[in-house]
C-alpha cells in the first residue's frame, strides 16, 4: 500500500490545490513530506518484520497502527488549518503510544508508552490552548486568513495572539523534543522497540517540523520578527544540551535520543532563519537526517536476538571483525550524522548553516559548528569501539540476516551516500517544494 | 455583560490549575485527570471566543477536542491498568526502570 | 450588576473551588468526582454562551461516559488512596517551579483581563447553536476532520485491546 502511495506521488505532482473545505492543500511541500513519510514507513516494516520476530512481538496489531501514524503525518504535511493540525498530531501520536507499549509485559515499554502518553497528552493541551487563544485573537483557525489579517493590522488583541504562538510553539517542542522540553525523549526511545524508536526519532520529528513551519512561516509569518529570536535561542540551547548530555551516555540508544535531540536543534536553526533558504534547509536535512538514523537503527536491530538486546556501547567492541557489513553501515551513519563529507548529513548542515548566516544569526551558526566538533566525538567513539576493540568476553550472538533488513540496510545506505555525494536532484525536489510552499518573507 | 473576558480569565485559570496539578502530583491517575481539566478550559476558551465572534466554528473546534480525548481517555487508561498491573503502583516515582 | 453576571460568579467560584479540590484531594476517587463538578459547571457556562448542544455533550461525553470511566479504572484498580509519599530529592525542585509558572500564568491571565474589559464586545448577531446546524457543519466544511476523527477513535479501540488482553 505504501508503495502505491509513493508510486501515485509523481502523478500528483505539479499540482496546487486545497480541498476539504480549504482546510488541506495539495502542494509540492505536502506531497515532498508524504513521499518522505512512505519511504521511511516501508523501511520501518521491512525491519519490523525481522526484529518483531527476534524479540517475540507476534502481534499483528502493528503494522495497522504504524499506517494510522504514517497516515497523521502526512495529513500533517498537507494541514493549512489548525483543525487539522490538531486533529493530525493526535492521529500520528496516540498510535505511537500504543506502539511503544507493545513489548509488553517487558516493564521497560510499558513505562517508556506511559511516560511518552502523559507529556504527550500535557503537549496537546499547551497545543490547544495555544490555537483558543490565537482563534481569539483572530477569529479563524484558518492559516492563510491568520496571516492575512495580521498583515492588515486587522488583529486589535496582539498580546492574545502572542500568548496563543508561544502556547502553540510549546507544544510542538514537544513533540519534536527540543530543549526545554526534551525530558522524555531519551526515557521513551530508549523502552521503546528499537524500530518504534527508529519511527520516532525520523518520521514523528519531520511531522513536527512540517507543523513548525506551516504555522509559524505561513500563518504566524507576519510576526516573524518577534518569533524569530525565541525560537533562535530554543535552537542553541537545544544543540548545546543535546550535544553535551550525549557525550556521558553508555547506551547506543540512550546515545541516539540525545543525538536526535541536537538534530531537533540543528533543524530549529532552519526554522529560526525564516526564509526560503532555511525551508530548503530544513527539508534537505530532515531527509538526509531520516535515511541516516534509520540506518543506524537498522544496524542496531541486528543485535537483537529472543534472548534481549544488549544496547550498550560496549557490546558494540569489536563488531567489526563479527559483522563487517553491519558495522560498516553504522559506521557511515555515525559519519553522516557527525557530517563528514560526503555523507548526506554533511550537504544537510551546510544548507541549515548557510541559511542562518543569511538572515544574520552568525552566532546561532557559529554555536552549531562548535556543537557538531563536540558531536565528533562521541559519534567517533562508536566507530573507534568497532574498528579497534576487541570483542567482550562472551559476545551475544547476532540476529542472522534476513531479505528484509538487507533490503532496508541497503535502502538507508544508498540514500545516506547519494544524497551526500549527489545532492542535486533532491535539491531540486526541495526547491519545487519551497516554492509551493511560498514563503514570502524577507 | 456584553463581554467574555471573565469567561477567558476564568479558564485562564482553570487552565494554570491543570498545570500545576501536572507538575505536582505524582499519580498517574491524577496526572491525567490534571490534563483533562487543561483540555476542559480551553474548550471554555473556545465556546466564548466563539460567541465573541458569533461563529460557530469555536463550538466544532470543541466537539473534536472531546472526540480526541475520549480516544486519548481510552489509551490512556489502557496504559495505565498495564503499567499498574505489572509494578502494583501508579506512582510515576516508581517508574525507576528508565533513569531519567 | 447583571443576573447573568452574578450566576457567571457563583458559577466561576465553583468551579474553581472544585478544581482545588481535585489537587489538593487525598483519594483519587473524590478528584474524580471534583472533575465531575467542575465539568458540570463549565456545561452551565456553556448554556450561557450561548452552546446548548456541547453543553448537553459535556454533560453525557465527559462528565457522564469520561469520568466513568475514570472512577471505573480507579475502582477497579483500587488505587483511590494515594500516597503522596516525600518527594525524591531530584523532584525537589517540580513544585516551586510549577507554582511559579502557575502564578506567572495567572498573572498573564490577570494583565489580559484588566486590559480588554469592556474593550471587546460580543457579536450582536447570536447564532443557532443546536443539533441540526452543528450537524449541517460537521457534514459539510468538517468533513475530513471529523472522518479522521473516526479512525482515530478506531486506534483508541484497537490500543485499548491491544494494551490489556492478556496473551
Amino acid at each position: 500500500m505504501l508503495v502505491v502511495v509513493l508510486g501515485s506521488l509523481p502523478l500528483l505532482a505539479g499540482q496546487n490545490l486545497v480541498g476539504f473545505a480549504n482546510m488541506t492543500a495539495l502542494d509540492g511541500y505536502a506531497l515532498f513530506l508524504d513521499g518522505l513519510f512512505a519511504i521511511v514507513a516501508i523501511v520501518i516494516v521491512l525491519l519490523t518484520l525481522r526484529y518483531n520476530q527476534d524479540r517475540g512481538i507476534m502481534r499483528g496489531e502493528f503494522y495497522p497502527l504504524l499506517m494510522f501514524s504514517a497516515g497523521g503525518m502526512m495529513l500533517m504535511g498537507h494541514a493549512v488549518n489548525l483543525l487539522i493540525v490538531f486533529v493530525a498530531i493526535e492521529l500520528l501520536s496516540i498510535p505511537l503510544y500504543i506502539l511503544c507499549g507493545l513489548a509488553r509485559p517487558r516493564v521497560d515499554s510499558e513505562e517508556s508508552a506511559m511516560k511518552y502518553f502523559l507529556l504527550g497528552a500535557f503537549a496537546s493541551g499547551f497545543l490547544v490552548y495555544g490555537i483558543a487563544l490565537i482563534y481569539g485573537a483572530t477569529g479563524t483557525t484558518q492559516l492563510s486568513e491568520i496571516a492575512r489579517k495580521i498583515s492588515a493590522k486587522e488583529v486589535p488583541e496582539t498580546l492574545l495572539l502572542y500568548a496563543g504562538a508561544a502556547l502553540v510553539l510549546v507544544g510542538l517542542s514537544f513533540k519534536v523534543g527540543a530543549a526545554p522540553f526534551h525530558m522524555w525523549t531519551p526515557d521513551v526511545y530508549e523502552g521503546a522497540p528499537t524500530t518504534v524508536t527508529a519511527f520516532m526519532a525520523t518520521a514523528t520529528k519531520a511531522a513536527g517540523f512540517a507543523a513548525l513551519l506551516r504555522v509559524f512561516l505561513f500563518g504566524l509569518a507576519p510576526l516573524a520578527s518577534t518569533w524569530q529570536p525565541i525560537i533562535a535561542g530554543l535552537a542553541a540551547l537545544t544543540m548545546i544540551v543535546g550535544n553535551l548530555v550525549a557525550l556521558s551516555q553508555t547506551n547506543l540508544k540512550r546515545m541516539l535520543a540525545y543525538s536526535s535531540i541536537a538534530h531537533a536543534g540543528y533543524l530549529l536553526m532552519g526554522v529560526a532563519s525564516g526564509n526560503a533558504a532555511g525551508t530548503t534547509g530544513v527539508l534537505f536535512y530532515l531527509v538526509s537526517y531520516a535515511f541516516t538514523t534509520l540506518a543506524a537503527f537498522a544496524a542496531m536491530t541486528s543485535l537483537n536476538t529472543a534472548a534481549g538486546e544488549d544496547q550498550s556501547i560496549e557490546a558494540y567492541a569489536g563488531l567489526f571483525r563479527r559483522n563487517p557489513l553491519v558495522a560498516l553501515v553504522l559506521g557511515l551513519a555515525m559519519l553522516s550524522l557527525t557530517g563528514v563529507p560526503p555523507t548526506a548529513g554533511f550537504v544537510g548542515k551546510y544548507f541549515l548553516f548557510q541559511a542562518a548566516i543569511e538572515s544574520n544569526l552568525v552566532w546561532l551558526a557559529i554555536i552549531g559548528v562548535l556543537t557538531s566538533v563536540v558531536s565528533a566525538y562521541f559519534y567517533l567513539r562508536i566507530i573507534v569501539t568497532m574498528f579497534m576493540r576487541e570483542p567482550v568476553a562472551e559476545p551475544q550472538p547476532l540476529s542472522t540476516a534476513n531479505l528484509g533488513r538487507s533490503v532496508a540496510l541497503a535502502i538507508t545506505v544508498i540514500g545516506t551516500l547519494v544524497f551526500g555525494i549527489l545532492p542535486a536532484p533532491l535539491l531540486q525536489l526541495v526547491n519545487t517544494a519551497v516554492t509551493a510552499f511560498g514563503v514570502t518573507m524577507h | 455583560m456584553n463581554t467574555v473576558s471573565p469567561y477567558i480569565l476564568l479558564s485562564a485559570i482553570l487552565f494554570s490549575m491543570g498545570v500545576i496539578g501536572f507538575l505536582t502530583r505524582r499519580n498517574a491517575i491524577m496526572i491525567f485527570m490534571s490534563v483533562e481539566l487543561m483540555l476542559n478550559s480551553a474548550n471554555l476558551a473556545f465556546v466564548a471566543f466563539a460567541h465573541q465572534w458569533g461563529q460557530l466554528d469555536g463550538q466544532m473546534f470543541v466537539f473534536f477536542v472531546m472526540a480526541v480525548a475520549a480516544a486519548e481517555v481510552a489509551v490512556g487508561l489502557a496504559l495505565i491498568v498495564t503499567v499498574f498491573r505489572s509494578k502494583k503502583s501508579a506512582n510515576v516515582d516508581d517508574l525507576h526502570q528508565l533513569k531519567g | 450588576m447583571t443576573s447573568e453576571l452574578i450566576v457567571f460568579i457563583v458559577l466561576a467560584i465553583i468551579s474553581v473551588l472544585a478544581a482545588v479540590g481535585l489537587l489538593s484531594s487525598r483519594n483519587a476517587v473524590y478528584a474524580a468526582l471534583f472533575l465531575i463538578l467542575n465539568f458540570a459547571t463549565v456545561a452551565v457556562l456553556y448554556l450561557m454562551l450561548n452552546a446548548p448542544f456541547l453543553a448537553i455533550i459535556q454533560i453525557s461525553v465527559y462528565a457522564g461516559a469520561i469520568m466513568v470511566l475514570f472512577l471505573f479504572v480507579i475502582m477497579l484498580l483500587g488505587a483511590e488512596r494515594l500516597n503522596q509519599a516525600a518527594p525524591q530529592p531530584g523532584l525537589r525542585w517540580q513544585r516551586p517551579l510549577a507554582i511559579g509558572l502557575g502564578a506567572l500564568l495567572l498573572i498573564q491571565a490577570a494583565y489580559v483581563f484588566i486590559t480588554r474589559f469592556n474593550s471587546t464586545t460580543v457579536a450582536p448577531n447570536l447564532i443557532q447553536a443546536g443539533p441540526m446546524e452543528i450537524g449541517l457543519k460537521l457534514f459539510g466544511p468538517y468533513l475530513l476532520p471529523f472522518e479522521v476523527t473516526s479512525i482515530l477513535l478506531l486506534v483508541a479501540i484497537i490500543g485499548a485491546v491491544v494494551l490489556t488482553r492478556e496473551k
